[in-house]
């Protein structure tokens, strides 16, 4: 924490500028051409989501020269490209999904814009630890909740309040980062003195395993209350791992990983659809099921990547309409039939470029908080990814958790580019403003606190 | 802080290195294999329609045996087969459930246009768009011959057959019972399914062509093997043979009898071939055949392209082909008795339309046996010829000489043999009936193998009825058989 608040300039406009063109002509052009795969022409509505493409990225672009001038500049464009890809795979499957993403893409965009305008400076969010800890629980258990909680595919992860349904996990999983860095960033040289060893590990003293405990405990709840595989596995790897990043202690690392593989034990050993998940992953493709409900899913996603191969259908050419769930969580598979394996790498390169620029934010933060929260929020975004293309993919067992950017679905799609907002405004740093005196004094008592 | 930022870093990049092997693994190595699986038949059905397969077409070239049109359902392409089961036995079937028989699998990769001879057009149509499209195959099959043979055969269960003996070319090919290739080419997999569990269950089994697929006891239709043999092996036509009323059989006391019990040519001492031949004598040839012995009557099987048993054979043909059987020499070395009952074509000795005709059409072209041909070339979706199938020889089995003295003896059969329904007025026709048994109190196989004109030969016909046809128990080669193959001859020398 001896860097100074950086305040040099990064390689120019120019490189931002450019790629979020790139990404305005892949994102457009891809959905050309599925209208030109699928239907012979271009598609109808060119105008309408290529203005709204252009009008949104540029804006984006424009935003963010003037409110994080120092932000890295691949990080908005390749988040762009992959919302373009999405809703061009969207589109590819249905009209009426696309009508919907394109309004929660502007939605998205919007938030991302008023997450930049509202949070000048990260570490005005340090000020709010406990609130926002207790909204982000709040929204995790609020599907339990009966009368506005609804079970979907059997996971009860959605909220309905009125005419407005949404995933609280999504929107939950931001605010809980934000807590977990915040908390962690204040207790961490506390949860760091260890008190004993057990052969190369520092053991840290028993009252601080209590947290780590609670997290365990919560995941376990969402994963009873709620089936919420994905979630739940989601919440506590980005637990433990800003816990090991805050503190340094490889011990987090092996006791989370123990009490992770107790969990998945007594999940197995306690759940049928944890077992189903597990039988999926092992005998997806055995003549015997491979039609059956769960195990069909999982076969045609491989078969749909399979037939793509090494150059894909083309878009609009192949059949992923085949893999049920294919514009939410097999949107992977979808991609991998049309766009092959150039176009899978391609989206994990994406991934890899978003993550590998969000813990590069993490090292140039110039505090904890700054560090652990852009820590956080990359490896929740790798994680997820990880998770359900490992899952699509048969690499391990399917949990359903959106593809961030890619899948349908505004929660998870709002909720992301809200946390791309933080990895864009940590990444440039605070926002300085004539007469901001609030923030300054925050520097600060920042300053004073963390030095 | 920085240290474990760095390590998650790395072990992220791993998780995403372990994903990119695991679709490398999806869509590279176990792509094919992913594919193929029967439970991705969807995909597979969506992708075989994709393609404008090419035509099956007659001789003609305008005649359509199998076609693709564009369908308005969820598949592109619809395979169809104007004449339905006319010519199933010919095009075979194309189901993407149950694969493909018939010129449908032997031509696959020209008709679905993926033979590498299409692959510059398959990428220029793949740059414009274009759906891709296959090649058409132009067969030697006469719509007017095989209707002929179609309506001549009618009900009755039985294959019919008809070449250019100079050729080899396949005019007609059509047996019964047939199946409409129309009903597996269905884009409704509930309705293929059934119509498939029809045609595997029926125990006439419409699937396989009894034209050159399956194999009947021959009779005395295989006389003109025996016949050769003898003619080959320093007998003359004129050759006498003695005439008893039965032959005793050796190493057995069963006896030989004729048709119907009959003393041959009302029971001269000492008759010639051509008259064994011409009232189909068997004690004769029952006698010709011990005389000859099993390695002469084998070889010159062999000639003709009979094979020692149903697992071997090699006669070229562009569709699965069960080549006729006579046994291997040794199977007669303990069993003389056989070696009389295979001369006039019982026994183990087997055979098919095409078969019979192979034979009768060297004996029709001088003694040169020239190999099936049913396909004559394969053009591109432009018209371009890109593969040709000239006539082939397949084997020289017997002299001109002895080709010549047949002829003459198959004409005696029809002029005042047991052949006379096949006579054509104004025509010389060649023949040999034929009437097989097979199983104590079932109706006789009633065979007919002709050619005509005698003198410059055109067309060479072979029919079989099963279990007599429509005249059960009664029927004769020259009653049932006979008639059909004149019919079809009629249309070939008509046209």
């Amino acid at each position: 924490m001896s860097r100074a608040i950086r305040t040099e300039t990064r390689p120019g406009h120019g490189t931002a500028l450019a790629l979020t063109l790139l990404a305005l002509v892949l994102s457009v052009g891809a959905y050309t051409l599925v209208g030109l795969g699928k239907k012979g022409h271009v598609p109808v509505d060119l105008a309408l989501y290529g203005s709204i493409f252009a009008v949104g990225y540029l804006g984006a672009h424009l935003l963010i020269r003037r409110l994080a001038p120092h932000a890295d500049p691949a990080l908005f464009p390749a988040a762009a490209v992959l919302t373009g890809l999405g809703f061009s795979m969207i589109f590819r499957l249905s009209g009426g999904l696309a009508a919907e993403q394109a309004t929660w893409i502007v939605v998205g965009l919007l938030a991302f814009a008023g997450t930049l305008v509202v949070v000048r400076d990260h570490r005005q969010l340090d000020a709010y630890t406990y609130t926002i800890g207790f909204l982000g629980l709040a929204l995790l258990l609020l599907p339990i909740v009966p009368g506005i909680g609804r079970t979907i595919n059997g996971a009860r992860l959605w909220v309905r309040i009125g005419p407005v349904g949404f995933q609280p996990s999504e929107v939950g999983k931001v605010l809980i980062v934000v807590f977990l860095a915040s908390y962690l960033a204040a207790k961490r040289e506390l949860l760091a003195v260890a008190a004993g060893r057990l052969g190369p590990l520092r053991l840290p003293p028993l009252k601080h395993l209590a947290p780590v405990l609670f997290a365990w405990a919560a995941s376990l709840a969402v994963l009873f209350l709620q089936k919420d595989l994905g979630a739940s596995l989601l919440y506590f790897a980005i637990f433990v791992v800003t816990l090991w990043v805050a503190t340094g202690r490889a011990a987090y690392l092996v006791i989370g990983l123990a009490l992770f593989a107790l969990g998945a034990w007594i999940g197995y050993q306690m759940f049928a659809h944890v077992q189903l998940r597990v039988d999926i992953w092992l005998h997806a493709l055995a003549p015997s099921k491979v039609f059956d409900q769960g195990y069909g899913q999982v076969a045609q996603a491989q078969f749909g990547l399979a037939t793509g191969g090494l150059v894909g259908a083309g878009l609009g050419r192949g059949s992923p309409w085949l893999i049920p769930f294919a514009s939410t969580d097999f949107i992977f598979a979808a991609i991998g039939e049309e766009l092959g394996l150039l176009g899978t790498t391609a989206v994990l390169l994406l991934f890899v470029v978003l993550v590998g620029k969000g813990l590069k934010t993490a090292l140039e933060a110039a505090d904890a908080f700054g560090k652990l929260l852009a820590t956080g929020l990359a490896a929740s975004l790798g994680l997820q990814a990880f998770v359900i293309v490992g899952g699509v993919t048969r690499l391990i067992p399917l949990t359903g958790v959106t593809l961030p950017f890619v899948s349908y679905g505004g929660s998870s799609l709002v909720s992301n580019f809200v946390l791309l907002g933080l990895l864009v405004r940590i990444s440039s740093g605070p926002a300085h403003r004539a007469g901001d005196a609030r923030i300054r004094s925050g520097l600060r008592a920042q300053a004073a606190e963390g030095g | 802080m920085d240290r474990q930022i760095r390590r998650l870093g790395l072990a992220l990049l791993v998780l995403f290195l372990l994903l990119f092997a695991q679709v490398n693994y999806l869509q590279v190595f176990a792509s094919q294999r992913l594919a193929d699986n029967p439970a991705n038949a969807t995909r597979q059905l969506i992708a075989e329609y994709e393609v404008d397969r090419g035509s099956i077409l007659a001789a003609d070239g305008r005649t359509v045996l199998a076609t693709s049109r564009r369908s308005p359902g969820a598949l592109r392409y619809q395979r169809r087969y104007p004449q339905g089961p006319l010519y199933a036995g010919i095009t075979g079937y194309y189901s993407v459930i149950y694969g493909r028989s018939g010129l449908e699998q032997a031509f696959n990769s020209y008709l679905n246009g993926s033979a590498p001879e299409l692959l510059p057009q398959t990428l220029a149509d793949q740059i414009l768009g274009r759906p891709k499209r296959g090649a058409s195959v132009i067969t030697t099959i006469e719509p007017a011959l095989q209707k002929a043979a179609a309506q001549a055969l009618g009900s009755q269960p039985g294959a019919v057959v008809a070449l250019d003996p100079r050729t080899g070319n396949v005019l007609a090919l059509f047996a019964n019972p047939t199946y409409d290739p129309n009903l597996l080419a269905s884009q409704d997999p509930r309705e293929v399914r059934r119509a498939w569990s029809r045609l595997i269950n029926d125990p006439d089994k419409p699937l396989l062509s009894r034209a050159y697929q399956e194999l009947y006891p021959p009779g005395s239709t295989f006389k003109l093997v025996t016949a050769a043999a003898a003619l080959q092996n320093g007998y003359t036509p004129d050759s006498l043979w003695p005439n008893p009323p039965v032959l005793q059989l050796p190493q057995t006391t069963h006896v030989l009898e004729n048709f119907g019990g009959e003393h041959c040519l009302g029971g001269a001492p000492k008759i010639t071939t051509a008259q064994a031949l011409t009232v189909s004598c068997n004690v004769v040839f029952g006698e010709i055949g011990l005389a000859l012995g099993a390695d002469a009557l084998a070889s010159q099987a062999r000639a003709f392209g009979f094979a020692p048993d149903a697992a071997s054979g090699d006669v070229p043909f562009a569709l699965p082909f069960q080549e006729g059987v006579f046994p291997d020499p040794s199977y007669f070395t303990r069993r003389l008795p056989a070696v009389a009952l295979s001369a006039i074509g019982q026994d183990n000795v087997a055979a098919n339309p095409l078969q019979m005709a192979l034979v009768a059409a060297a004996i029709a072209n001088g003694g040169v046996e020239m190999a099936p041909r049913l396909v004559t070339e394969v053009r591109d979706p432009s018209g371009r010829v890109i593969q040709r199938f000239p006539p082939r020889e397949f084997g020289i089995p017997i002299s001109p000489q002895t080709a010549a003295e047949l002829t003459r003896m198959m004409v005696s059969v029809v002029q005042s043999g047991t052949g006379t329904a096949a006579q054509i007025p104004g025509v010389t026709v060649a023949g040999k009936t034929g009437t097989a048994q097979h199983g104590v109190g079932r109706p006789p196989h009633a065979w007919f193998v002709s050619f005509a004109p005698a003198e410059n030969p055109q067309v060479v016909v072979a029919v079989i009825v099963l279990d007599g046809g429509s005249l059960g128990s009664d029927a004769t080669g020259g009653r049932v058989a006979a008639p059909i193959a004149k019919a079809v001859m009629e249309a070939a020398l008509g046209g």
